[in-house]
């Protein structure tokens, strides 16, 4: 490996940029947004995007260096140099080809993954300044790909192989790589997942592409659900030729990027044009199909000649509160609120035919994202919102950068605060929520420590709309439907941690129905690995 | 799309719609229902099925012309097509080992009675049919609902068919004539189900009834169809559609039912202002 004080090119192909090259600026150039005081009135999306300009400025602050450290934050392996390096260098299409081969849904991934806390916490600039804007970076490339669809390469086999990349050394491409693990089973009896990342493997790369891209072409792959963690791990099966078929219950394909984010943070015009590239791939969509009912399991494998099945059919059942009484009228799951909102855009009603119930004053009730995205939501309607949450600001499990955004909204925080009752007039109109406050104990299994209701503190709160938003469990359809599928004692599939197989052969899961609710881009993460062991398994078919 | 084969008016507020919709129409059971979206604007309503042909691959519902929604469907003819049709959805009817039934319909709720009764009748099981309107000339599937049971009794509220009663009433006079029922099964206005449920509770005889409440994507995932049984939340779409009535909290049922009131009327204006022709009978 060169040295760092070494100008020149890598042993990956990237080139060193001279230190007049790189932009000193320590902190991340700002993304222009809407400003709150309109955005509250529209459900347009907030952040603005980065003009040409910003974005070359934003990656020549990267300092390219040697052993980048970014990549290993990215569940999915993006080659985050390589394509900050094609953006300095205002190659867009480029950039474009070397995230889309690695990331099927990068305009989404730029947009809600937390880049805070993977790609960019790894960022040796965040030592002393802002990281690198990678997220805003990514989605900058993948509007401008939208934006500019003549000029885009092809996402081929050979570039892929083209780049020399040392992610592509340890992941590779993924029916190269099940080759590779499958060679080692045969060889050494193992099917070690380690083996992937093993050195003396190297050699055999690029000889045996084709042959494994061979032994899986044409077989067929059944994905359950149409979320970040199928449409991954569809892309990756349809790219090696396995057909691939995704069964959506929805009348609209993105699972939870449908239905749960809103439009404000993701435009679902984009979830469509993601899913447009897929479909371009040859991944076939089955919509209005809830798998554990019209179809089950037995029946895809036996009768409709599946090979595999991937289950990824997410956490979307609401958990209650369990206090008296959530039957009230006014009350409601944030999932039944954004559902309305996002997927059946209850804010065109009445032209759009979905109502949406809406109050004056609103609590919602809960401190992560979907807390944030409700509280937003309801702000947008022109109600008067409070988020009331447990713990303090420092534990609230939503992204910082949402709460700044609530924030700026002029959403109300009540921190260390709990319902206890939520109390209706005599005709069961919610009126009335009351809390009791809170003090943090001693920390409890996850780490957190435990808020402890402090006696006596219990007080009202008047409303007239109350929104649950305290987290969803996996839906237990598919589970139920699928005779001896393990299952643990909170409804999770159980997999294998490396392969994402499940106790039943050819049948694998992943994303929030084996993890509870996660995020988009772990959820994409298992996709992709799970692809990788689909492809291992189909391989080993005769 | 889902074509639409057939739609006819069997009263004047209630139409009988067969959509071909052929891997529905194979799996279906009696209890299932179904959810439909019209098309791009539309809202997505349950509907439960009212008969399935899996070898013409047809699935029937029957509805009431109560909403805008409801209006604009009923307006649909052979050659259109629906956006969006799901299902079959929530569990089918767990009959038990019931030998003697007594299935009961109120209004709309006959459409759904039949599959349940025609369901037991073709298994030998002996079955009687209450059949309840409000009045006479709203009186549909008469020679359906006889020929799926052993015995059938309409009555109407004003009497205009000769049988004037509640459907529990009817149902009294065979309990007190000494008929020992191992299941009831009622469908209908929350009300009716409700009232139903004293009378059986006090016979102590199951009683299973069919919820039929406001619900989005049908998979257990909104919470909008919560129904609280036996002091637990339940969703009508999984779980249900239908419940053991003794055990259903029926005054959240009745009150949430009117939660979205104010929106359905401004929607139903708004239809109406676009569809003049359109006209709505309601008593």
């Amino acid at each position: 490996m060169s040295d760092i004080k070494d100008r020149g090119v890598l042993p990956d192909g990237r080139h060193r940029p001279s230190k007049d090259q790189i932009n000193p600026q320590t902190t991340k150039t700002p993304m222009p947004e809407q400003e709150a005081p309109y955005r509250i009135a529209n459900f347009d999306e907030v952040a603005l995007g980065y003009t040409p300009e910003m974005a070359i400025n934003e990656a020549k602050r990267c300092l390219d260096c040697p052993k980048p450290k970014c990549m290993h934050g990215c569940p999915v392996g993006v080659p985050i140099p390589h394509f900050i390096e094609a953006v300095a260098a205002g190659e867009f299409a480029k950039a474009y080809s070397i995230i889309k081969h690695r990331n099927a849904l990068p305009a989404i991934c730029g947009r809600v993954c937390p880049q805070e806390t993977q790609c960019e916490s790894q960022c040796v600039l965040g030592k002393k300044g802002d990281p690198v804007g990678i997220g805003y970076l990514e989605r900058f490339v993948a509007d401008w790909a939208f934006e500019h669809p003549d000029e885009l390469e092809p996402v081929t086999d050979e570039m892929t192989r083209s780049y020399n990349l040392p992610i592509a050394r340890e992941r590779g491409t993924a029916a190269l790589m099940a080759n590779v693990a499958e060679k080692a089973r045969k060889e050494k009896g193992t099917s070690d997942p380690d083996i992937y990342d093993s050195e003396n493997e190297d050699d055999d790369l690029d000889l045996d592409y084709d042959a494994a891209k061979a032994r899986v072409a044409g077989r067929k792959v059944a994905c359950i659900g149409s979320g970040p963690s199928a449409l991954t791990c569809a892309d990756e099966l349809a790219r090696e030729g396995v057909e691939v078929t995704v069964f959506e219950a929805l009348h609209k394909v993105g699972g939870v990027l449908s239905y749960g984010i809103p439009e404000f943070r993701l435009p679902k015009s984009l979830v469509a044009r993601e899913v447009a590239t897929l479909e371009a791939h040859g991944v076939h969509f089955e919509l209005n199909s809830v798998v554990g009912r019209l179809y089950d399991i037995p029946e895809l494998m036996e009768d409709m000649g599946f090979d595999a099945v991937y289950i990824a059919s997410g956490a979307g059942a609401p958990i209650y509160l369990g206090i008296p009484d959530e039957m009230y009228d006014g009350v409601m799951m944030a999932n039944e609120l954004l559902t309305r909102t996002n997927l059946m855009k209850a804010f065109e009603f009445p032209w759009y035919q979905t109502p949406l119930f809406m109050g004056r004053t609103c609590v919602v009730i809960g401190g992560g994202n979907v807390a944030m995205d409700a509280a937003r939501t309801v702000r947008r309607f022109g109600a008067d919102v409070t988020i009331v949450y447990r713990r303090s600001r420092e534990e609230l499990p939503a992204r910082e950068e949402e709460v700044l955004h609530a924030e700026q909204e002029g959403i109300k925080f009540k921190f260390l605060t709990n319902p206890v009752e939520i109390i209706a007039d005599d005709r069961g109109w919610v009126r009335r929520l009351d809390c009791v406050k809170m003090e943090l104990g001693s920390p409890d299994l996850s780490g957190r420590r435990r808020p402890v209701e402090i006696p006596g503190s219990r007080f009202p709160m008047t409303v007239d709309m109350v929104v649950v938003a305290v987290g969803n469990r996996p839906n237990q359809l598919v589970q139920e439907s699928t005779p001896g599928l393990a299952v643990d004692d909170r409804g999770r599939i159980r997999t294998d941690k490396s392969t994402h197989e499940t106790n039943i052969p050819g049948v694998f899961a992943g994303g929030d129905v084996t993890t509870g609710a996660a995020t988009v881009i772990q959820a994409m993460g298992t996709g992709k690995e799970a692809a990788r062991s689909i492809l291992g398994y189909l391989g080993r078919l005769s | 799309m889902y074509p639409i084969i057939e739609i006819e008016d069997l009263n004047p507020e209630v139409v009988r719609l067969v959509v071909e919709a052929p891997a529905i129409a194979r799996k279906h059971q009696p209890g299932q229902f179904i959810i439909l979206r019209i098309d791009e604007t539309g809202e997505r309503i349950p509907l439960t099925v009212n008969e399935v042909d899996p070898e013409a691959g047809t699935v029937t519902v029957v509805f009431q012309k109560v909403g805008a929604t409801t209006m604009q469907l009923a307006a649909l003819r052979p050659g259109d097509a629906l956006q969006d049709l799901v299902g079959p959805l929530g569990k089918p009817t767990d009959f038990g080992n019931a030998k003697r039934v007594a299935v009961i319909g109120g209004g709309l709720g006959c459409a759904i009675a039949y599959p349940e009764a025609k369901e037991l009748h073709d298994k030998g099981i002996a079955v009687d049919l209450i059949a309840g309107f409000r009045t006479a000339n709203l009186i549909f599937m008469g020679e359906k609902l006889q020929a799926a049971c052993d015995s059938l009794i309409i009555v109407t509220d004003d009497g205009s068919n000769g049988h004037r009663g509640f459907v529990t009433d009817a149902l009294r006079e065979r309990l007190n004539a000494g008929i020992r029922y191992d299941l009831v099964i009622a469908i209908g206005p929350v009300v009716m189900m409700d009232f139903v449920c004293r009378l059986t509770k006090e016979y102590g005889i199951r009683t299973l009834v069919s919820m039929n409440t406001v619900m989005i994507d049908g998979t257990g995932m909104c919470g909008c169809c919560r129904v609280k049984v036996n002091g637990e939340y339940k969703h009508a779409c999984i779980d249900g559609p239908d419940f053991e009535g003794h055990e259903v909290d029926f005054t959240s049922v009745m009150e949430r039912s009117v939660q979205f009131r104010q929106y359905e009327t401004q929607a139903l204006n708004n239809y109406r202002r676009q569809h003049p022709e359109a006209t709505m009978r309601r008593s």
